[in-house]
């Protein structure tokens, strides 16, 4: 089998002295997309955070590519970050600049392309999804979702080796949902992108995940991991697949 | 121009990363050129074309595209081992620069060929969201002439409505959030008084030594204490710290309900049929207004202090400062000074959060608000100075 593209080992994490998640371990495969599931206040965004270096961890490793990103300083955390591309959960776009000028950004920081090709780079991102014509807008004159898909294309720029998501289809009509669906399978099948995505859609979850980890406030742990068919069908936690079928909890009568 | 020659490198960039301890891929983003026997041009990518390799690619593809005039061109990717977006983006460039079909892609691996399929050069090629044309000067002029003069209706209209939610709430006591009251008070004032008294205590002993230096020629340092005692209480103390409040709370005013209003928490208050002003203006207010003149007090305080101190090198005891300060100024002189920072602490509280709550979108709206805060705060502390000086001239204070 091939190397794992991210090794995540005993990895517990929190504010403060609690942990909400305790000695976390799994593996991402390169080129696959794993969803990174759980109720809401389970640590998803927390273990997100972790996963690209912005919080420092309780105890544990995050390893990218080979690279202990908990560990890594200066010119090696920079190169670790050259490798990742993060679309947080509210879009993040820079509010002074277009979208064009977002997605301009990485490119004139990190490649020493001509302005022309690096215009029209941005254009080919924003185009594909789907803001082909907003370009020259600001993110308060669009919509949150159209923002949304704005911060992906930003997050794609350098063409990374690995996507983070945070939230990509929350607020998003079905439609486009389905089609950034198709767009991430499409960019994971034919350039090998490796995808980390936070999300609660199942429809989105059941299109494109290869893998996914369930995290649980209870337990503090991955409370199950796999292909999500098969938990939905197979998982004998009835959390679980009270989860994936969608069922509400049992109302007291 | 026949054969065939390979026209660039780029691998600098490789060898940029290699020092930086990254993985390499040795795989050399080339271009060669040739034409087939049939007047075709054929341009033959080879390597990987990512964002790092391509720019040289790019140009000089380009470059034999239009060196090629009339002839029909093949892009033969046969050779390309890796494309991502980027690439993907250089190759709707090279087909895109001229009419559909002049330029072809060949042999291209499918998993890319998709990617491709994805993207409508002419969609790329021409900008279809250009930014706006900035005005003439003559239209920027009067645009800028009649946000002022708005801006002064919005100035008027907020006094009113800050004035209207004061009466109310000195009529309503209990509707007062008297707990943010209290924390605002704490910051607009206790934790203001290290900054008031270093500025105040600076001020006095510049006064003193640099009003001292000539005085002593006519042998008449000590009405140095008359100088400092009047210009201080009447004027400067509430002046400067005013300007401070300005700068400290009238900015923080502008900047936290700016934040608020960009992530809609002022909205959400509205909706909840609670009145913006009465809950985030009023608590402010009534903050600076029983802490501005606690300040000014202070102020006068210290910079008399700081003006003995001075005074001290040049042979005046305290008690000779003091009897000497005591004579001279009166309660009319400190009332004057004293009855300014309340309005002071109205008009720098109030425009504070007046430009919070005007705040547009953005990280850089809610800079401007503090800005502006600070900038108007200022500007009217000035003009209404001067009012009351008038004031005082006419009623003889």
């Amino acid at each position: 089998m091939e190397q794992p593209i991210i090794v995540v080992r005993d990895l517990s994490v929190g504010y403060g002295d609690v942990p909400l998640l305790r000695d976390v371990s799994f593996d991402v495969r390169p080129g696959e997309i794993f969803v990174i599931l759980g109720g809401s206040g389970s640590g998803k965004s927390t273990l997100l955070k972790n996963m690209i270096g912005l919080n420092e961890p309780m105890s544990g490793s995050v390893m990218i590519d080979g690279a202990d990103i908990v560990t890594a300083s200066g010119d090696e955390r920079r190169a670790i970050l050259r490798k990742i591309g993060v679309m947080y959960q509210s879009g993040a776009l820079f509010g002074s600049m277009t979208l064009s000028e977002n997605v301009r950004l990485p490119l004139e920081e990190y490649t020493d392309l001509t302005s022309r090709e690096i215009e029209l780079i941005a254009r080919m991102k924003l185009s594909i999804v789907g803001l082909g014509l907003f370009t020259g807008h600001l993110p308060a004159e669009i919509s949150g979702g159209m923002q949304k898909r704005a911060a992906i294309a930003r997050a794609m720029a350098l063409d990374p080796m690995i996507l983070f998501l945070d939230e990509p289809s929350a607020g998003l009509d079905p439609i486009t949902s389905a089609e950034l669906d198709a767009l991430i399978k499409r960019l994971s099948r034919n350039l090998g992108v490796t995808f980390v995505i936070v999300t609660h859609e199942l429809a989105s979850i059941y299109a494109i995940a290869d893998r996914v980890i369930m995290l649980d406030r209870r337990t503090g742990g991955i409370v199950a991991e796999g292909d999500p068919r098969k938990l939905r069908d197979e998982s004998t936690d009835p959390w679980v697949r009270q989860f994936f079928n969608r069922e509400p909890a049992p109302i007291a009568a | 121009m026949s054969g065939s020659r390979v026209l660039s490198f780029s691998d600098a960039v490789e060898a940029l990363f290699a020092s930086r301890g990254q993985r390499v891929r040795r795989a050399v983003t080339a271009l060669a050129v040739s034409d087939t026997p049939d007047g075709r041009r054929v341009l033959a990518l080879s390597g990987r074309l990512d964002a790092t390799t391509i720019r040289n690619v790019w140009i000089e593809a380009r470059e034999a595209i239009e060196a090629a005039i009339g002839r029909p061109v093949v892009v033969d990717a046969a050779k390309v081992d890796y494309c991502d977006g980027a690439g993907i983006t250089l190759l709707a460039d090279l087909v895109a620069q001229r009419k559909p079909g002049d330029v072809q892609v060949a042999n291209l691996a499918p998993r890319f060929e998709t990617m491709l399929q994805q993207v409508d050069p002419k969609e790329i090629e021409r900008d279809q969201d250009p930014e706006a044309a900035r005005r003439g000067s003559v239209e920027e002029i009067g645009a800028i002439a009649a946000g002022m003069g708005r801006d002064m209706r919005d100035q008027v209209v907020f006094v009113g409505e800050t004035a209207a939610a004061l009466v109310y709430a000195l009529a309503h006591p209990a509707s007062i959030r008297w707990k943010d009251v209290w924390r605002i008070c704490e910051r607009v004032g206790a934790d203001a008084l290290p900054i008031v008294a270093l500025i105040s205590f600076l001020l006095g002993v510049i006064l003193a030594f640099q009003s001292a230096i000539p005085m002593r020629r006519f042998g008449a340092e000590i009405f140095v204490a008359d100088l400092i005692g009047l210009a201080m209480l009447r004027e400067l103390g509430p002046l400067m710290t005013a300007i401070l409040l300005a700068g400290r709370s009238g900015a923080a005013f502008a900047a936290e309900i700016g934040t608020m209003t960009v992530n809609q928490e002022v909205d959400a208050l509205t909706t909840m049929g609670l009145d913006p002003v009465r809950f985030l203006v009023t608590p402010r207010v009534i903050a600076a207004v029983l802490m501005t003149p606690l300040l000014t007090l202070f102020a006068d305080l210290i910079s008399l202090a700081g003006g003995a101190i001075t005074l001290t090198t040049f042979s005046i005891p305290y008690v000779t400062f003091i009897h000497e300060v005591e004579g001279f100024v009166d309660v009319s002189d400190f009332m004057a000074g004293f009855v300014k920072s309340f309005v002071f602490a109205i008009l720098i509280a109030g425009i504070g959060c007046l430009r919070g709550l005007q705040t547009t979108a953005g990280a850089s709206a809610v800079g401007d608000a503090a800005t502006r805060a600070v900038v108007s705060g200022i500007v009217l502390l000035v003009a209404v100075d001067g009012l009351f000086a008038v004031v005082y001239y006419v009623l003889d204070i």
